[in-house]
């Protein structure tokens, strides 16, 4: 399916929010999850299904000023 | 000096007013050393996408629990995306502080004042502490006063630059006229810098780049917790004016003259 994974539009077949994550080889623990603009917490990743056309944002805590 | 004079910003009371940031280290491990050795008690994080390619530590490992965290909004070019930002950060877990940095000008970094200040509304609105990182104004710090903000952070000097208080008159009047604490942000490239911001009355600095970027980033951060104490010490005390004549040190009678 089509979603846009931090802000690219990019083709997946993962089902999961964290099988996207693995897919990707993130370290989950490092990592925020948004979906169309909803913050999905960490324990709701191996449930939470990716759909076609979803805006996901996957972040970080980075150094800065 | 007062045992008393902790700083409060929101709910949170902070023995020291050295505010430090996370970015620009050669390597994140520095970054606990830099706060242990500084007693740095706030220290800033930013929030971005991450590069699959490349992902990097998570930030966060590397900053004690007894640290609060004052996440950016950096990035925001608009109160909305300075709203969302924010909103993801407390989401994470990050806490209720957030610093708005919104800025569009990518050459010298100065901030939005008119999106800060929508952002500090909407965000104290939503129970946010908010710290705005702004251009020093007479007029937007009463606004930032008026729309929630918990304290102002006008700027010193251009991010990175390390040039002081170039700000300095504007800064005295906002340290003369506003009831929130004063946080000069920005700019400050030496620990005399910092010094001079709090004898001014300054309420806390915050210091990343200077502190970062030196060759021993763990004594810069000691210096500057030293600097800052040394200035707030200094306005405490009530140091006397400035005078344009001489006023001598030793008594001018009973002098040992032929």
């Amino acid at each position: 399916m089509n979603i846009n994974l931090n802000g690219n539009a990019t083709d997946t077949q993962c089902s999961t929010l964290m099988e996207l994550v693995q897919e990707k080889g993130l370290d989950p623990a490092a990592l925020v999850a948004v979906v169309n603009d909803e913050f999905i917490h960490r324990e709701a990743w191996c449930s939470f299904e990716i759909k076609d056309e979803d805006a996901i944002e996957l972040l970080s805590f980075v150094g800065g000023g | 000096m007062n045992d008393n004079d902790a700083l409060t910003l929101g709910d949170k009371t902070f023995d020291s007013r050295l505010l430090t940031g996370t970015g620009k280290f050669a390597a994140k491990s520095l970054i606990a050393l830099m706060l242990e050795k500084s007693g740095s008690q706030m220290i800033t994080v930013a929030l971005r996408r991450v590069d699959p390619g490349s992902q990097e530590e998570n930030i966060l490992d590397f900053i004690p629990e007894s640290v609060t965290l004052l996440p950016n909004t950096s990035g925001a070019r608009t109160a909305k995306e300075a709203v969302r930002i924010a909103r993801i950060a407390r989401q994470a877990g990050c806490g209720k502080f957030i610093k708005i940095e919104v800025i569009t000008d990518m050459q010298y970094l100065l901030p939005d004042n008119h999106e800060t200040l929508k952002a500090t509304e909407a965000l104290a609105k939503e129970g946010f502490i908010v710290l705005p990182y702004y251009m020093p104004d007479i007029t937007v710090t009463k606004q930032l006063h008026d729309a929630g903000a918990a304290a102002v952070m006008p700027l010193g000097a251009p991010i990175g630059t390390n040039r002081g208080l170039e700000m300095k008159p504007m800064i005295k009047i906002i340290i003369e006229n506003s009831t929130l604490p004063v946080i000069v942000d920005a700019g400050i490239g030496r620990p005399s810098h910092a010094a001079d911001a709090m004898e001014m009355g300054a309420d806390a600095v915050l210091v990343n780049t200077a502190i970062a970027t030196s060759c021993d980033p763990a004594m810069a951060g000691e210096a500057f917790s030293l600097a800052v104490k040394a200035g707030r010490m200094a306005y405490l005390a009530r140091m006397a004016d400035e005078s344009l004549f001489a006023r001598a040190s030793s008594p001018l009678t009973g002098f040992l003259r032929e």
